[in-house]
């Protein structure tokens, strides 16, 4: 399944915006989001993301399915 | 109880205002500013950006929390986004409560749960020109580039 992930900060600059298609096999979880993502940064310094999914901190078990909001979250630094 | 991310500088005294009661002894009023040095590098002002809607959810969830656990919905937090320039208030988190300590109490959790929890980053800008993200998890400062 093609899975549209929501990008912010660090992540948005360098990898050239807001979101970025991912190819994940049916019955992808949150890890293999964050595989795919690496992949996607190779050769890039980044910090390492959570993910969220339908705004909420999921774990790597988590499944992802087409039609989640899912989103990569860099360490925050909100207050 | 209120919360919410916003775009426009904020007014401390209206949030105070917002949380006053007849019923409160106490009223805690939390500002937190742009600083101008940060990790000894000189900080010319920061962009704020959140995740709207995740940072929203999470704001309320936090206050929902505060609320439970030290007995006052007399609670509101606003957070700017946006370019800021050196001393303005990016955050105000605003308590009333029948007793101080609770008021204070309440105020801290909400403080460093936002810091650990809400989806917000900050990208500084130096007076070299540079700019960069801040991730407060690295425990290696690199140079500015």
């Amino acid at each position: 399944m093609e899975l549209t992930v929501l990008l912010f900060a660090s992540w948005a600059e360098a990898l050239g915006g807001p979101t970025v298609r991912l190819s994940l096999p049916v019955g992808a979880t949150v890890a293999d989001v964050l595989r795919a993502a690496a992949d996607r940064a190779a050769g890039r310094s980044l910090p390492r993301p959570m993910v969220a999914v339908n705004h909420k901190y999921a774990k790597p078990e988590t499944p992802v399915r087409e039609g989640d909001e899912v989103a990569l979250i860099p360490p925050v630094a909100g207050g | 109880m209120r919360t919410a991310i916003v775009d426009h500088p904020l007014d401390p005294t209206a949030l105070l205002a917002e949380v006053a009661s007849t019923e409160s002894g106490a009223s805690t009023l939390f500002v937190g500013t742009v600083r101008r040095v940060n990790d000894g590098k000189d900080v010319t002002g920061i962009d704020y950006s959140a995740y709207g809607a995740m940072a929203e959810a999470e704001m309320a969830a936090i206050v929902t929390e505060a609320a439970a656990r030290f007995g006052t919905e007399r609670i509101v937090v606003e957070h700017r986004v946006g370019t800021l320039t050196l001393g303005e208030a990016s955050i105000i988190i605003a308590v009333s409560h029948a007793r101080r300590a609770a008021a204070m109490e309440a105020q801290r959790y909400v403080i460093e749960e936002v810091k650990r929890r809400v989806p917000v980053w900050k990208r500084e800008h130096y007076a070299d020109g540079t700019r960069e993200w801040v991730d407060p998890t690295a425990t290696v400062t690199e140079p500015a580039r």
